[in-house]
């Protein structure tokens, strides 16, 4: 589903994706691992369409991300590294994504309610206002109620207690089937039932790739 | 299209409720508020009083003002968004780049045109009620030039906002336009002509391409048809085009000025790496 080519990104000097060759399928789950400044958000950021390549290409059933981004992102559910600043309130975050999305409102409000965040209840707070664990359940609920193909978590546990997380990976386990799920992180031992597959990033190349 | 009112109108929200847009919305009714506080409307200056010479104070001090309002607010609209990952977040949605942009110029625009052409109207209002009569050909006309001014200002301020790296050097590059376009222009001109190496036509020429310079004689050509404050640079203006055609142009040139300006920014955002 998704096809990484020859990537290469530089930011100035810096080679922050060195000729990245990759592949990702259906019913893949994958957690995607490196040190810090390894390359992992680059390359999510790629497969998103949000940089220009210095050379090679992503190619997402078969569309680029940047030139049929709309398309391409019809099928893509993403979470960030970290939640943003979003000055709209929760009510109009969510007329944002429901309209331009087209992803049912009630379905977000239900997995957000599986996520123990209660949403009518701060309807008109805005994003920013949440505390952080509350605004990546907001993002985590929104993520599944756009039903994709392809979900790309960056990192998506940092604020979450520990009750949290177990909803979350419960949910991504009734979730995963037919899809591929990227998984930025850096505790392996957290999402080791969840995955079949583990790459491990450093200085901007892929230097191990496992199915397990 | 949907999209593109969706974010427009998401984006006017957004910014109504800013702090900026209290302070913004404040200092233009304050300064129709203050005028009538003042007695503007029955002191009898240069020939004009009542409504009319309100309207040109108010236009006056607008037209120095609004485009520094403009451009400080909206400097950093993407740029900002950009640094704080806002856009990260909202662009990894199935929207357009064009309706992203475009969207929120439109909720841009109604946010800075609503209170300054709403102070004007609550001006007459209070006037009309006050038993002023009302001219209204300075009211359309000035509605005109405060749309065109905030187009005009509106597009440099997402140009700018396109291609800048961080918030502050977008503010900085907004005050230097501003401070530019107020008076430099003016004193290099005038300098210029004092030299009296180039000619006439092209100084005045010259000037005229500043979108502040045009707001400024158009501002009161309806007072003075003749120009005749403007000295030699009327002579030229209206010796190339009748009145009507120079309003005209005062209100089309900064309109396309404008357009051009957000087109281009447009351009740079698609063309650029987005985070
Ligand atoms: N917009 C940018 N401009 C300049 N350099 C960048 C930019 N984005 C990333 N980099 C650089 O690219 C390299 C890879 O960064 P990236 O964010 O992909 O790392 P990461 O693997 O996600 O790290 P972390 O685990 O800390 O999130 C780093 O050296 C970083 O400094
Ligand atoms: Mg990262």
């Amino acid at each position: 589903m998704i096809k990484v080519s020859n990537l290469t990104k530089k930011f100035g000097s810096n080679t922050s994706l060195d000729n990245v060759n990759c592949e990702f399928n259906k019913n893949e789950s994958i957690a995607l691992m490196g040190a810090n400044g390894a390359g992992k958000t680059t390359l999510i950021r790629s497969i998103l369409g949000y940089y220009h390549p210095n050379d090679g290409e992503v190619l997402i059933n078969g569309m680029n991300p940047i030139k049929e981004r709309v398309k391409v992102l019809e099928n893509i559910s993403f979470v960030p590294q970290l939640p943003p600043p979003i000055k709209l309130s929760i009510d109009e975050l969510m007329q944002y994504i429901s309209v331009g999305a087209k992803v049912d409102r009630d379905l977000i409000m239900h997995y957000a309610n599986e996520m123990k965040l209660d949403v009518s209840a701060n309807l008109n707070k805005s994003f920013f206002k949440l505390s952080g664990g509350m605004k990546q359940k907001l993002l985590i609920a929104i993520s599944l109620a756009k039903k994709s193909d392809i979900i790309i978590y960056d990192e998506p546990t940092a604020n979450l207690d520990p009750k949290a997380r177990d909803d979350f990976y419960r949910l991504l386990k009734q979730n995963e089937d037919e899809k591929v799920l990227l998984f930025v992180t850096h505790r392996l031992e957290e999402v080791k039932d969840l995955v079949n597959r583990q790459i491990y990033m450093d200085l901007g190349k892929i230097v191990s790739d496992d199915k397990v | 299209m949907k999209n593109l009112s969706l974010i427009a109108y998401l984006d006017l929200k957004e910014s109504i409720r800013a702090k900026w847009f209290v302070v913004y919305s404040l200092v233009f009714g304050g300064l129709i508020a203050l005028f009538f506080i003042a007695g503007v409307t029955e002191s009898q200056v240069m020939g004009f009083s009542g409504l009319s010479r309100l309207l040109l104070m108010y236009i006056q001090i607008t037209i120095v003002i609004l485009p520094i309002f403009i451009l400080i607010t909206t400097v950093r609209s993407i740029s900002g968004d950009r640094d704080s990952h806002v856009l990260e977040y909202m662009l990894s949605f199935p929207i357009s780049l064009k309706q992203y942009y475009w969207g929120k110029i439109i909720g841009r625009f109604i946010t800075v045109y609503l209170p300054v052409i709403f102070a004007m109207i609550i001006a007459i209002i209070y006037g009309a009620f006050k038993g002023a009569s009302i001219p209204w050909d300075i009211f359309f006309l000035y509605t005109g030039l405060l749309f065109a001014m905030s187009a005009a200002f509106l597009g440099i301020a997402f140009f700018i906002s396109s291609f800048v790296k961080s918030s502050e050097v977008a503010l900085g590059i907004a005050f230097f336009i501003w401070i530019f376009l107020l008076a430099f222009i003016d004193i290099a001109l005038i300098s210029l002509m004092m030299q009296q190496r180039f000619n006439e036509e092209l100084i005045i020429f010259m000037a005229m391409i500043n979108p502040m310079e045009i707001f400024r004689v158009a501002a009161i050509s309806l007072f003075d048809p003749e120009l005749t404050v403007m000295g030699p640079v009327a002579f030229y203006i209206l010796d190339s085009m009748s009145q009507t055609v120079f309003v005209l142009l005062s209100i089309g040139y900064p309109l396309v000025l404008g357009l051009l300006f957000a087109f281009f920014g447009y351009k740079i955002f698609e063309k650029k790496d987005l985070v």
